[in-house]
């Protein structure tokens, strides 16, 4: 979904010649706008948007122009939107990406074109390794690491036996391997469930229920976690069998996953209580534009302005200078709602994982809450087989 | 005891299948009629629903209406677009019915919006019933329930009523059964309007277990034409049979295969297989059905 | 008839120039996008040219025409993900396994009539489709990405879009020269004739149903040479292009382009791609008007495009 301008409809009449002097940034952003996790796009985009009014929707004394295109979570239909975005938009910057496998499809136009692709949620794993590139960045996590980290948790918890739940895509295979390279207690079960369009889970309920797991671990990221919510309930099977989340309760599924999601933990990287200043001024002011809080996928987006407006301002504007652009990026220059970071040599973050939980708040609202800090500074594994070096 | 559990959910998923299957083999076996469009009435069933019990709070009486407004939506369809296809060509159905569905998505989009809509369980179907020592979610048992109740109900009217009479003439012998003075004109939109309204239930019962979204019905439509091949064009009693047997295939394979191939491949690779092949194995069954008794397994006799 | 060949004959005059000098304009004006575009409408207008054999003159509606172009495509695709990049490998695999696919499908389906057949054609694509799905190695439903297009020991460097884009432009004069011999040749009055009474054809002493096996054959090559340049044009495979709605999309190209006719695929192809880039820049919502606009052109204008300008010569 793109805000329909005459400029843009001129372009394609009169077919605009290759960008010539620089007087704004063009970013493109290919994220989900229709669909059931159309949701978690616009929560991507407002929170986009907010940064860039906090910048006064200028970077580096050019002005912003944003192109949103919309992914309908499918490969196929990003790639195109990605060309789309390069070839005919002629953008500087392109970020958005939910989903891990739009992303990979995606990636390989933007590296040919020498365009900075900046991830805002999806992190597979080969793009931290052997598919890693100067041209990407990421303002996320790697998938496998945030599961690396309930994998901790569920030590501490001393869980014995675990039941392993999740969607059969990229994402989902990096976040049930992630668990299994850190839990050292016993994996009695695994499914996969096809993704997207499989949302009635009871046949899995029924042989995790059957296998009779201490917990069972689940990636379920939005619709499907409200369905899975929903149906894990009807089977009977809250309060019987403990569940542990990763990307499955947030802050667009909490309204309607309300009580089901109490006394379940997620892991993440960024909760809407981090005490540092950036990350106060992000809630408070989306919470007064918005009327609810953001969600961890818009403090991604609204780091990935930031982190964009960083390299522009340190080019002064001259975005032909790719490598400076490049080199300010690594540094992370810029306040993060996380708290700081850096980067590690695929350009994914190096940072902490922290355990939330669900609480109802005075009025009766659903919220998150950070309750501890599992790990400090931590890097994704694949930065090994990454061969950039810098 | 997982068995069983997984034979429900194949039996709960089969006949969904059969209320959207028999409406439209009903369609094409009295109006030889070939309606692609007949998902976009499903997603509209879903879309009412989710609708109309937000606007009344009452989950029963926002069904209702919902029910009421689909069928409504077919007569409209089949008196405005629908009746100038009949006779023509299954082609012509095809490609005209597939305009449908465009028109129906976009409908969808500008009125509802992109983002798809919720349709929450109200709370006392929201919990697990004890059947014969199984746990199984009360909802689900009132889909099958209410599947079965209209089953029966579709029997009843076409055996034992006037108009399924005229049903049956109509899809034994057309010409022969508007010669002998049945009003054919009524009779179809009658037809039609049943079809759609048994499509607009099978949208609104899967709703708060499953989707509300724009193309929901694309992906369901080409399941119900295979189970209407399989089951016979023109017959009740073979959708009934085929919608369960595919649904009971499509499930155990769902349930069985992952764990029978895990043996020879990795996790996700055993799940992805096992998924299209059980996918597969549906299209296979309807390829070996036409090849042994191309009528399907209940043909309707005359035609 | 002379008074119509010459607004018909102007008419794709036009439209061919404009394709062959396409590449000039887009050079001259720096727009990478619209070259793309068109690329990806002549590719599929290879498709619906080989469809709109078997469905325009033979009768044949197969609602499964889409999985060829999966089948080149993969073909292409899973070569090069096992390091066999060279195009002299890749396309002969592709035609060949588009062959015996069609041979397959043709052979069990064309036994049968009517909505029987779009079935099992349909039925047929799915389970393709569903093969790719499971085909975990090359990425499942994710899809695969193709890091080289084929090589062809430098006679052309498929990699540079104006020789790529030249390239599928001359395989589409060529598969409509081809046709045109084709279809006037005793093979295709056979064909058109089979459609319009089988009966008599067999009849007369044609064994119609192994030429019509052979259209099918050819028909499915055909496409699977269109899937191989799609993979190459993309740059990546995925089961998305086999869904049925894919082979959907292509019997729309064939009808409103005009079924039957030599350049009403090519019309459709335009039409149907710039209607989309377009009309989505003007409203989100153009599907709308598409829907109903085909449910219209069945009941009125079953001509198509071609059989609207057919109708200028009266003015």
């Amino acid at each position: 979904m793109k805000k329909a301008s005459l400029a843009a409809v001129a372009a394609l009449a009169f077919a605009a010649g290759p960008a010539m002097a620089q007087n704004s940034v063009k970013i493109g952003f290919v994220d989900t706008f229709s669909g059931p996790t159309a949701v978690i796009g616009n929560d991507m985009r407002n929170s986009f948007e907010l940064a860039l009014d906090h910048l006064g929707r200028k970077m580096g004394g050019l002005s912003v122009e944003v192109i949103y295109e919309d992914d309908q979570q499918k490969p196929e239909v990003g790639k195109q939107k990605t060309e789309k975005v390069i070839q005919s938009d002629h953008v500087n910057f392109i970020t958005g990406y939910i989903w891990s496998n739009v992303l990979l499809a995606s990636l390989k136009p933007a590296v040919d074109s020498q365009t900075f692709l900046i991830s805002a949620n999806a992190g597979p794993s080969r793009i931290a390794g052997d598919l890693c590139s100067p041209f990407f960045f990421s303002t996320s996590w790697q998938n496998d690491q945030t599961p690396h980290a309930m994998g901790i948790y569920l030590n501490q918890k001393d869980v014995k036996t675990l039941y392993l739940l999740g969607p059969n895509y990229a994402a989902g295979k990096d976040m049930l391997a992630g668990v299994q390279a850190t839990y050292r207690g016993r994996i009695i079960g695994e499914d996969f469930t096809k993704w997207p369009d499989q949302l009635d889970f009871s046949a899995e309920l029924s042989k995790a229920r059957a296998a009779k797991p201490e917990a069972i671990f689940v990636f379920y990221p939005g619709a499907a976690g409200v369905q899975f919510l929903g149906q894990y309930a009807q089977a009977g099977l809250k309060g019987q069998i403990p569940l542990y989340t990763v990307f499955t309760i947030d802050e667009t599924t909490l309204p309607l996953q309300k009580d089901l999601a109490l006394g379940v933990p997620g892991a993440q990287e960024w909760v809407n209580d981090l005490p540092n200043p950036a990350n106060q001024k992000f809630v408070a002011d989306f919470r007064a534009k918005y009327g609810h809080g953001p969600s961890f996928y818009g403090a991604q987006a609204y780091d990935a302005a930031n982190l964009i407006n960083s390299a522009v301002v340190a080019v002064k504007g001259d975005l032909t200078q790719k490598d400076a652009i490049r080199d300010e990026m690594r540094r992370a220059n810029y306040a993060s709602v996380r708290g700081p970071y850096k980067y590690g040599n695929n350009h994914f973050p190096i940072q902490n994982f922290y355990l939330q939980e669900t609480v109802k708040n005075a009025d009766g609202t659903f919220g998150l809450k950070t309750v501890a800090t599992i790990l400090k500074d931590s890097q994704d594994v694949f930065h090994a087989t990454c061969p950039m070096k810098w | 005891m997982l068995l069983l559990e997984q034979c429900l959910n194949g039996l709960q998923f089969g006949l969904l299948l059969f209320l959207l299957a028999a409406g439209l083999t009903l369609v094409f076996g009295i109006m030889d009629l070939v309606n692609l469009a007949h998902g976009s009435l499903y997603m509209m069933g879903a879309y009412f629903a989710a609708t109309f019990v937000a606007w009344t709070g009452s989950f029963f009486a926002g069904a209702l209406l919902a029910l009421a407004a689909t069928l409504l939506l077919g007569v409209v369809l089949e008196m405005i677009a629908l009746r100038p296809l009949y006779g023509r060509d299954h082609l012509d159905h095809v490609l005209g019915t597939f305009g449908l569905i465009l028109f129906f998505n976009e409908l969808v989009r500008l009125v509802w919006g992109p983002a798809g809509l919720s349709l929450p369980l109200p709370p006392a179907l929201n919990a697990a019933i004890d059947v014969f020592g199984i746990y199984y979610p009360a909802y689900r048992l009132l889909i099958i329930l209410v599947s079965l109740v209209v089953a029966l109900f579709l029997y009843l009217l076409v055996m034992k009523t006037r108009l399924g009479m005229l049903i049956r003439a109509g899809a034994s012998n057309r010409d022969m059964a508007g010669a002998l003075g049945v009003d054919i004109k009524l009779l179809f939109t009658l037809v039609f309007g049943l079809g759609a309204a048994l499509a607009g239930l099978a949208g609104l019962m899967q709703a708060p277990i499953l989707t509300v979204q724009i193309g929901m019905g694309e992906n369901i439509l080409i399941l119900a034409f295979v189970v209407i091949v399989i089951g016979g064009i023109g017959s009740i009693r073979g959708a009934l049979v085929a919608a369960i047997f595919v649904g009971l295939v499509d499930t155990l394979g769902r349930a069985f295969l992952p764990d029978l191939l895990r043996l020879v491949l990795s996790v996700s690779a055993a799940s992805t297989v096992a998924r299209a092949m059980s996918s597969m194995l549906i299209y296979l069954l309807m390829a070996i059905v036409l090849a042994i008794r191309p009528q399907g397994l209940f043909p309707v006799v005359g035609r | 008839m002379k008074a119509a060949l010459d607004a018909r004959t102007l008419f794709v005059a036009i439209v061919v120039a404009g394709l062959l000098l396409l590449p000039v304009y887009t050079g001259a004006r720096g727009d990478q996008f619209v070259l793309t575009l068109f690329t990806r409408i002549v590719i599929l207008a290879i498709a619906a040219t080989s469809l709109n054999l078997i469905l325009g003159y033979g009768g044949m509606v197969s609602f499964g025409h889409a999985a060829y172009l999966g089948i080149g495509a993969y073909a292409v695709g899973i070569l090069a993900e096992e390091g066999i990049g060279s195009g002299f490998v890749q396309l002969p695999f592709a035609l060949a396994l588009s062959a015996l696919f069609a041979l397959i499908v043709g052979a069990l389906s064309l036994r049968t009539r009517g909505v029987y057949f779009i079935m099992i054609t349909l039925a047929f694509a799915q389970m393709v489709y569903y093969v790719a799905a499971g085909l975990d190695r090359y990425g499942g439903d994710d899809g695969l990405t193709i890091y080289a297009r084929s090589g062809f020991a430098g006679l052309i460097n498929l990699s540079n879009p104006t020789q790529f884009y030249y390239l599928c432009l001359a395989l589409l004069l060529a598969s409509i020269a081809f046709m045109w011999r084709l279809i006037n040749s005793r093979f295709g009055m056979v064909i058109c004739g089979s459609r319009s009474n089988d009966r008599r054809m067999q009849a007369i002493g044609f064994p119609t149903f192994r030429y019509r096996l052979a259209a099918f054959v050819i028909a499915g090559v055909w496409c699977g040479l269109a899937g191989a340049l799609l993979a190459n044009h993309t740059d990546f495979v995925s089961p998305a292009m086999m869904y049925w709605t894919r082979s959907g999309d292509l019997i729309v190209m064939v009808v409103f382009g005009g079924m039957g006719s030599l350049f009403g695929p090519l019309f459709g192809a335009i039409s149907l791609l710039v209607l989309e880039e377009g009309l989505s820049r003007v409203t989100e919502y153009w599907q709308i008007i598409l829907g109903p606009l085909l449910l219209l052109i069945v009941l009125f204008a079953r001509g198509g495009i071609d059989g609207l300008i057919g109708r200028l010569r009266r003015g």
